[in-house]
């Protein structure tokens, strides 16, 4: 015990001997944290709109005002031909072109139907496709205003109607950042965690220390202990902060308990300590080490459901996100701070948080040699 | 310039000597694009939802059917109370609730007007809002056929046609982003260690007696980098044609061209890095906590710009990334040709040399 003591003396004193890394462990995360989630917003809103009249009539008129007044579109772009109209397109100007034909309300009174034409760039899909079916959405309404004045008659006909209403919970106001920052605040105390662990057995070896720590009477638990312990703590202190910065900040007070996100965040930081120095026994060099920590964690990161929902991707790589430390997290700091989930809501979670840790570390233990080469 | 020459050699050798690192740098890339180009999709689909039915008759079910049976939902449990609906939610398993009231049927067909209540999980305001929709227009379908769809009079028809990705793929605007993501951290990190390696193991001092010029010794260092990522990029390129089967429709030696633009834009960066930081650790720290969600938020593939508060906009000019991501949309999607990517080639190209310039002016030919 006094030997791991010491041990942790000496590791503390290395990390806080170096002032780049005080910055590159709080600061920068901390900066990071309070700049993203600003930037982090997916509403799909401010559809840029083009629009091609060549009817010039007060029913045209009259429509492109309903689609800009609806509040999802902003008209960008109004061009006499399609083609310029594409051009818009082209140029990332808009997304969208309403193209109201000549002879569009001609057509409409006299001959009962008419037809407009709608061109998206689909590149981003989802963009598309919500923005088509708003767009959609208006002109059906306009075509009912049309109807109404054109039929006299009170309503042609009463017909069944379900009203549909919507109850947005945990996040009424639908704030996106109650969103993000829980799940930034997991990338970042994790990509802090993995990489510096990762790569601190490795930095010994490069720089030949090692060889004192093989020939001391330490034992190789000790050992890994010894690194584990204060990037272990280090960890929780960035979480801590971060946790703090999202109440004062961003004004997030979890509806669940502190103590449950603590418990699991120190399980999990063994988890993503052990893979670091895991990786760390195998690499030979600081490049191979970061470089593949950083491999790992970047997948780790992108396909942990933080971004991009975990149910719409491929079975396959839904199998990856269940070996996948991250998208634990995410999930159980979001549960427990949006839902209020508590310590047997997460049970599943935790089991197989502990079972990632034991094996990342048990393994790293079994991998590490006191001999170099 | 045999001086320069040698000295590449040199570098090349060092790169090749590590196997395993070069290794891991052409590998790298290639899962990373397998991986993120078939698994991130903004598509919302298969969201798990669970549904209380207080009324079990003929609508209540028919339409539970409807939604069960919709690529969008999957039903994974039929709740019976509201205490359930809550404690469903707070075990993290369904994402939308779907509540009948009693008499759901009876109220349809005798009042004419019948509720159905639609309870989302907020907490994701996105995925929300899409699920919220999906169930909105099937329950609408089901009322439209309530009546028959009798043809009306005064009907404006649409016709929307979707322009670049007709079938609305995920893929087509992911892989891009994910090029530009790839490219940018792996060259950057590439070069982060490239001087500060040698600070460290002591090496610097046999580079700075020699008689190359600073400006020399940096390009030097990034030419062999430069190598292993036009690699990089033909093998990103054609997995995006092979397997993700996204096309090419503009010019490929342009794009070839541009990448390379964009990947010598990165080695720059990583050069000026490495110049600045004192030990490896600090290097590729900063390389990796600096750039990679940056990158990810900024280029404009997962969040669009557009929406963020304008000093983010502002923010995200300075970010290479977000430049290229334009380019290779309009090149490889849109199948446009340089006139609608020059500036922002130009401002690439002026990132370029504003980094290498800095990086040279701070190169210190001294060591302290």
């Amino acid at each position: 015990m006094r030997m791991l003591k010491f041990l942790l003396q000496k590791e503390l004193k290395q990390i806080f001997r170096d002032p780049g890394i005080i910055r590159v462990l709080f600061i920068m995360p901390m900066v990071q944290l309070l700049i993203l989630p600003l930037a982090a917003d997916y509403e799909i809103k401010n559809i840029n709109l083009g629009v091609v009249d060549q009817d010039h009539t007060e029913y045209s008129r009259i429509l492109t005002n309903k689609i800009i007044a609806s509040g999802y579109f902003k008209l960008k772009d109004y061009s006499p031909t399609f083609n310029q109209g594409l051009k818009a397109i082209e140029l990332d100007k808009t997304d969208l072109i309403v193209e109201i034909p000549p002879h569009f309300e001609r057509d409409l009174v006299k001959d009962n139907q008419a037809t407009l034409f709608i061109a998206v760039n689909a590149i981003n899909g989802v963009k598309a496709g919500l923005g088509g079916a708003y767009v959609q959405q208006i002109i059906q309404g306009y075509n009912q205003n049309v109807r109404m004045k054109w039929i006299q008659a009170p309503r042609y006909s009463p017909q069944p109607t379900i009203d549909v209403t919507y109850s947005d919970w945990y996040n009424p106001h639908m704030n996106y950042k109650v969103f993000m920052v829980p799940g930034i605040l997991v990338m970042l105390v994790t990509m802090i965690g993995s990489s510096f662990a990762a790569n601190n057995i490795v930095r010994e070896k490069e720089l030949g220390t090692i060889e004192q720590i093989n020939v001391s009477p330490i034992k190789k638990w000790q050992f890994i202990l010894g690194k584990l312990i204060p990037f272990w703590m280090l960890a929780l202190s960035v979480l801590t902060l971060g946790l703090i910065i999202a109440r004062v900040v961003y004004g997030i007070i979890p509806l669940g308990s502190y103590f449950t996100i603590y418990i699991f965040a120190s399980i999990y930081l063994l988890a993503v300590l052990g893979l670091g120095l895991l990786l760390s026994t195998y690499a030979q060099t600081q490049q191979q080490s970061m470089l593949v920590s950083f491999f790992v964690t970047m997948i780790f990161n992108l396909l942990s459901g933080l971004y991009t929902p975990i149910e719409s991707m491929p079975t396959w790589a839904q199998w990856i996100t269940k070996f996948n430390p991250v998208s634990y997290f995410i999930e159980v700091m979001r549960m427990v701070m949006l839902k209020g989930s508590g310590l047997t809501d997460i049970r599943f979670h935790i089991v197989a948080i502990l079972g990632f840790a034991l094996f990342f570390n048990g393994w790293a233990v079994l991998n590490y040699r006191k001999r170099t080469g | 310039m045999k001086q320069f020459l040698i000295f590449v050699k040199k570098e090349w050798l060092h790169i090749w000597r590590d196997r395993r690192t070069l290794f891991i740098l052409i590998w790298m890339p290639i899962v990373q694009i397998i991986l993120y180009g078939f698994a991130l999709t903004n598509e919302v689909k298969n969201s798990n939802i669970a549904i209380f039915d207080q009324s079990q008759d003929q609508a209540s079910t028919d339409i539970s059917k409807e939604i069960a049976a919709s690529r969008y939902f999957n039903l994974v449990k039929n709740v019976h109370s509201y205490q359930d609906v809550g404690a469903t939610f707070r075990q993290g398993k369904i994402r939308l609730a779907i509540i009948f009231p009693v008499n759901f049927r009876y109220d349809l067909l005798h009042s004419n007007h019948a509720q159905i209540q639609l309870i989302a999980d907020a907490s994701d305001p996105n995925t929300a809002n899409t699920l919220t929709n999906y169930a909105g227009s099937i329950i609408n379908d089901y009322q439209q056929s309530l009546t028959n769809n009798e043809q009306l009079p005064y009907t404006i028809k649409t016709q929307v046609r979707m322009l670049y990705n007709p079938e609305l793929k995920g893929a087509y605007s992911f892989v891009p982003g994910v090029m530009a993501l790839v490219l940018m951290l792996v060259c950057t990190m590439m070069t982060s260690i490239a001087i500060v390696k040698e600070k460290e193991m002591g090496t610097m001092e046999v580079i700075l007696v020699s008689p190359l010029k600073p400006f020399r010794i940096i390009i030097a260092k990034a030419v062999p980098y430069l190598f292993v990522s036009l690699l990089n990029i033909t093998s990103i390129l054609l997995l995006s044609v092979y397997v993700l089967d996204v096309p090419i429709v503009g010019s490929l030696w342009l794009l070839m061209a541009e990448s390379t633009l964009f990947t010598i834009t990165s080695l720059s960066l990583g050069i000026l890095i490495s110049n600045s930081a004192k030990t490896q650790q600090t290097a590729m720290f900063i390389a990796m906590m600096s750039l990679f969600l940056p990158t990810l938020l900024f280029s404009g593939f997962m969040f669009p710009i557009e929406n963020m508060p304008v000093p983010m906009q502002v923010i995200s000019n300075v970010v290479p990334s977000k430049w290229f991501y334009i380019i290779i949309k309009d090149i490889m999607i849109k199948g446009l040709g340089f006139t609608a990517v020059w500036k922002e080639t130009l401002i690439l190209v002026g990132m370029t040399m504003t980094l290498l310039g800095i990086s040279i002016y701070n190169f210190k030919i001294r060591l302290a």
